[in-house]
């Protein structure tokens, strides 16, 4: 397989494609990935049920559901991480860019290098910080160090680590705090410089002050990524998101600016959920 | 807790819900008495048979003397002295079996009417005939006979003893090396001519053969005069002579350089005998075997057993390893992986003696028949490859046990967090890139686990051994100073074999036993060096992923 293939057609941001409205309306940014009547199957058993919607560019998107709603896995289609399953089966399309991600021949490892993902538990590898960082740039074959060291230095202050771990970077990654981990699994991730950065409930696990570290973080990194984030906390989503999709039981209820979603949401099933009434 | 259980006893009898406790308490109690037991036993038997004990000369009713160290002593079976109470009688260890013919006797206690401790008495271990008890009659120095008190003799053989070794250790280098390296050039020679006859000769080629020819000529001629030099050296070795007196008055010639280690038990001291002890250790763990090896050494087998565990670990664990990695990574999970994964685990119950006999056939034969075809066909019909051999020896047990490597690998693969996988193909990781940076190092641990399971399993087996390379006695190491140094096709020795040959194989049981006990609580001890270093790595690789510093 050709890896660069999909790293060449990286796109410069709106060179080709103009501007294009959002399905509700209002003028919004560029389209970074299509998500085009998608529906996931474990075996018989269908987890995502037609789900359709547009994830802008450098903007923050977030899924909300109740547990099990389907939203993790769907978040895991967008990098192809749910091949890894066995028995499970996606139909429809999910375009990144123009590029359908699940064509037949399409290289998966460059996908992930473009589609980067942090996980709901803090997963560093058993290695130094430094090594943590480098990790996608050594799989990808740059052994150089000045160029390492200059990506990991760059990764970790834009995961606003750097001044934290600068004098240790040859330590183990797992000496970290909880919230220092994550967010070195975030510098792990940007570190590849992908297009668009996936965080599947990055917060789940975290105190409230780490929590507020990463929120400020997104924001930050809206500028240069298009980030979709998983959340179970409402009020998350309404802090750090543009977008929110409410997920049910496979289905995408609702979709919308998070500032209209929260407060007139259009279905009643949305409205019974962020008051509280279930979930 | 125990106010929990105390509480709950006022309800209900004690015992209910205790037992399960008792019994799993009991059971431990039992198997940690049985390992002590038997290790016990082991280090009893086998750590007291080289301190010297007191040499009593006993004399019997009707005349017979002997002198000799109690063995051990028992009770007669079905009779008894007039009191009623059962008679007993103990097993001397006399030696002297070149003159008496038997080195043990057994000696009722009611038919002695003296035992003594002579002070003078000696024991003499030799090269040949195991161990002489007795006196010191006669003293050759360089021809010269040394007049004195029994004492001046005693000094004086002590005296002579280390440079009378010094002269055997010097003919028996030459030997060795000197002879060794002539043969080795002498059989190179021989098959070069050899190799030459067989690829049909060319004019050239016999310049080339008779070029070999002479060079065998010269070695031979060399070999003469060392020969002749080995000849001098003998000669004035056995101008030193000691003649040993039984208290049978016996007597026995014999150079001093024969003597290997000569005291006088009744007048050592605590620390004498300590001596005397290390002394025998040493001989035990670093010399040869003497006496059909049941006296000396076990060198050989010890680095025979350590080399082939080396070789069985480093064969069994990439095998292993890359068998699981396939069949938990890359085979899709059905019925074949099933069938496969059955067929591997039951293979650690295959009896190890069939491996034995698929070793022979298969490595030994067609692999290393093949190769002596291919590789060495002037030597043959004389093997190279083609028989027993360490290396061969080492495989055969590698396939012994690489059902436990194979099984510990995959359930560390299994072990392995999702989430450490998802991160690394997350950062745009190869399938390969991700087992080989994240997941196998993490399995690192459990990899080891299986290591030292196969390791502790190789290294006791002793059945497919004898049938894949173990020999009784191998001349050579398969280590030594000819090139290539290292020689795999060679045969080797083992100290479980060593166990079984000493204990069952050697002409005096009773004197073996004690060596069996030793080689055991060696070998223990070898295997439990192999492991403590295999849990030091481990240990530290867990520390990594703990997060310790690296």
């Amino acid at each position: 397989m050709e890896r660069t293939t999909m790293a060449v057609s990286k796109p410069t941001v709106g060179a080709r494609r103009p501007a294009e409205t959002s399905p509700h309306g209002a003028l919004a940014r560029q389209t970074a990935i299509t998500i085009d009547r998608v529906g996931v199957w474990y075996g018989a058993a269908q987890a995502i049920k037609q789900v359709s919607m547009r994830i802008a560019e450098h903007e923050v998107t977030a899924l909300i559901g109740p547990s099990g709603c389907g939203k993790s896995t769907l978040i895991r289609c967008l990098n192809r991480l749910n091949d890894l399953v066995e028995g499970l089966r996606v139909e429809g399309r999910i375009v990144l860019y123009g590029q359908d991600i699940y064509a037949p021949l399409l290289d998966v490892i460059a996908l992930r290098k473009r589609v980067g993902m942090v996980f709901q538990k803090s997963n560093p590898f058993p290695k130094s910080i430094y090594e943590n960082v480098a990790y996608g740039l050594r799989v990808d074959g740059e052994n150089r160090r000045a160029v390492l060291d200059a990506v990991v230095e760059e990764s970790l202050r834009a995961a606003a680590l750097w001044e934290e771990v600068k004098d240790r970077l040859p330590s183990s990654a797992l000496r970290l705090s909880g919230g220092q981990q994550q967010r070195l699994c975030i510098a792990r991730a940007i570190a590849i410089q992908p297009e668009v950065l996936l965080l599947d409930e990055p917060c789940s696990a975290l105190d409230p002050i780490a929590t507020g570290k990463i929120e400020e973080l997104l924001y930050a990194l809206k500028e240069k990524y298009t980030i979709v984030i998983v959340t179970h906390n409402m009020q998350q989503a309404a802090r750090v998101s543009d977008h929110t999709g409410f997920l049910l039981m496979g289905e995408l209820v609702e979709f919308g600016a998070t500032e209209k979603l929260f407060t007139t949401p259009s279905d009643p099933r949305t409205e019974a959920y962020i008051t509280g009434r279930f979930g | 807790m125990a106010a929990l259980a105390r509480k709950r006893s006022a309800s209900q009898p004690a015992w209910q819900g205790q037992w399960p406790i008792w019994l799993s308490g009991i059971w431990f109690a039992v198997a940690v008495l049985m390992i002590v037991g038997l290790l016990g036993l082991i280090l009893a038997s086998g750590l007291k048979t080289f301190w010297p004990t007191p040499l009593w000369r006993v004399t019997l009713k009707e005349g017979a003397t002997y002198l000799g160290q109690a063995h051990r002593e028992e009770v007669i079976p079905h009779q008894f002295d007039a009191a009623g109470a059962p008679k007993r009688r103990t097993l001397y260890r006399v030696g002297n079996k070149d003159l008496s013919g038997a080195d043990f006797v057994w000696v009722d206690d009611d038919a002695v009417t003296a035992r003594t401790r002579p002070a003078e008495a000696m024991a003499v271990e030799r090269l040949e005939w195991g161990l002489f008890y007795g006196f010191v009659q006669q003293l050759q120095i360089d021809g010269q006979v040394v007049v004195g008190t029994p004492e001046v003799l005693w000094q004086t053989l002590r005296h002579e003893m280390p440079p009378a070794q010094r002269r055997l250790r010097a003919m028996r280098r030459i030997e060795k090396r000197v002879i060794g390296d002539i043969n080795a050039q002498m059989e190179k020679a021989r098959l070069a001519i050899r190799r030459l006859e067989l690829e049909g000769l060319t004019v050239a080629e016999t310049r080339v053969r008779t070029r070999h020819e002479a060079a065998i000529q010269a070695l031979q001629e060399r070999y003469a005069k060392i020969a002749e030099e080995i000849e001098q050296r003998r000669q004035q070795d056995q101008a030193f002579r000691v003649v040993l007196a039984s208290v049978g008055e016996r007597t026995k010639e014999l150079p001093i350089s024969s003597l290997v280690r000569v005291h006088r038990p009744n007048r050592l001291s605590w620390l004498g005998k300590a001596g005397v002890y290390a002394d025998r250790l040493r001989e035990f763990v670093f010399g040869q075997p003497r006496e059909a090896n049941s006296e000396g050494g076990v060198a050989p087998a010890i680095f025979g057993t350590v080399l082939m565990t080396l070789l069985m670990s480093l064969a069994v664990v990439p095998l292993g390893v890359l068998a699981a990695l396939y069949l938990h990574e890359y085979a899709k999970q059905g019925f074949l992986v099933s069938v496969v994964r059955i067929a591997v685990n039951n293979l650690a119950g295959v009896p190890s003696t069939v491996f034995g006999v698929f070793g022979l056939g298969f490595f030994c034969y067609l692999i290393g028949g093949t190769i002596d075809l291919w590789f060495f066909p002037e030597r043959l019909p004389t093997p190279t490859f083609g028989g027993g051999a360490i290396l061969w020896a080492s495989l055969t047990l590698a396939l012994l046990t690489v059902p436990v490597v194979i099984v510990a690998t995959e359930e560390a693969l299994a072990a392995v967090p999702r989430g450490a996988r998802e991160g690394s193909l997350a950062c745009g990781a190869t399938k390969f890139q991700t087992i080989w940076n994240v997941v196998l190092p993490a399995a690192v641990p459990g990899i080891l686990t299986g290591t030292i399971l196969a390791m502790a399993r190789g290294a006791g087996e002793v059945a497919p051994l004898m049938i894949t390379g173990v020999v009784k006695l191998a001349p050579e190491l398969p280590l030594d100073h000819l090139a290539p140094f290292i020689h795999l096709e060679r045969k080797f020795m083992h100290l479980g074999f060593h166990i079984y040959d000493v204990g069952f194989q050697a002409p005096s049981v009773e004197a073996s036993k004690a060596m069996v006990y030793m080689t055991t609580i060696l070998l223990l001890a070898i295997i439990i060096c192999l492991n403590l270093g295999a849990m030091r790595i481990r240990g530290r690789l867990r520390a990594q992923f703990r997060g310790a510093e690296v």
